[in-house]
């Protein structure tokens, strides 16, 4: 690829099944690096900043799901454009007022180094505040889904929770997954990509409304 | 730093892996041994391999002498604090 075009792309969003811009950033857990995390899934968020309602009720439902995916191998790291001392500060207070301890490093992203290199702030909503974003990142450090709301409204930690399901049975069984799916039910086999495969589809035993459509049980 | 504050000084985190370490061990093994994320034993042994406490042979990790010292030291009552500012 040309340079410049390279350049440009790099400068923008990060691409899925692309390697996650890597850093070493202050968190509340110490220094830390990307590459710390190797070997396991990372679930890299932000939220707009410290000390505002929308974010408190979101950390709140992520250290409720951090048991479960902890069980899924995943590791929760969030971030925001505030210093280590606010992020402690805030921490303390969700624990006093919420009874929710945060179990997670939340990188102090000030200078908006990770901010910049993963395309989490949006201008359009705020120049100073970054979006909520949500990078999952699987343990060879690629990233696999990006998700990004508003800064009004919270995310659904239940569909990241189903988000890493459907990556990870994906992952194991080479599948893909319907809409809505939750893990128990059928997944969809990938289509043939030959005549003969799709004859033979039809009489695999699967659950196949039509030779591109199959879906079974795990 | 996570581990080791400005006066040279370990903390808890510090304490946990210098004790996992008495005898060679893998960064896997630390973390088992300590119940402390892998993530977070890859920063520590990283920081205490610059402060010269825990030396590396191969792909095991072992307290170096000044780790056993550090290690064996009270505890401060100022555990990982930076400078006031």
């Amino acid at each position: 690829m040309d340079t410049a075009i390279q350049e440009k792309v790099h400068s923008t969003f990060p691409r899925l099944n692309q390697p996650a811009p890597t850093f070493e950033v202050e968190t509340t857990h110490g220094t830390l690096r990307l590459e710390d995390f190797q070997g396991s899934w990372v679930i890299l968020f932000s939220h707009p900043a410290d000390f505002t309602p929308v974010c408190t009720t979101e950390f709140v439902a992520f250290a409720q799901i951090a048991p479960e995916l902890k069980r899924r191998g995943v590791e929760l790291l969030g971030l925001s454009i505030d210093s280590t001392y606010s992020h402690i500060a805030w921490v303390r207070n969700i624990e006093k007022n919420f009874d929710v301890k945060i179990p997670f490093p939340i990188i102090a992203d000030l200078n908006k180094d990770v901010a910049t290199l993963y395309g989490m702030v949006m201008p359009g909503e705020s120049k100073t505040e970054t979006s909520r974003c949500v990078f999952v990142i699987d343990p060879k450090g690629l990233i696999r889904a990006m998700i990004y709301y508003p800064l009004t409204t919270g995310r659904n930690t239940q569909e990241i929770l189903r988000l890493i399901d459907a990556l990870q049975t994906s992952d194991k069984h080479s599948v893909a997954t319907p809409a809505n799916w939750k893990p128990g039910e059928k997944v969809i086999v990938p289509p043939p990509k030959t005549t003969e495969e799709a004859e033979i589809r039809m009489t695999a035993g699967y659950e196949t409304p039509d030779w591109y459509f199959s879906k079974k049980s795990l | 730093m996570a581990c080791i504050n400005s006066t040279g000084e370990i903390n808890d985190m510090a304490r946990k892996i210098l004790a996992a370490i008495t005898q060679p061990a893998s960064l896997e093994q630390v973390a088992l041994l300590s119940g402390t994320p892998l993530y977070r034993i890859r920063s520590g042994v990283r920081e205490l391999l610059q402060a010269g406490l825990v030396e590396q042979k191969d792909q095991l990790y072992l307290a170096t002498a000044a780790g056993f010292a550090a290690h064996s030291k009270p505890v401060s009552n100022n555990p990982a604090a930076s400078p006031a500012k």
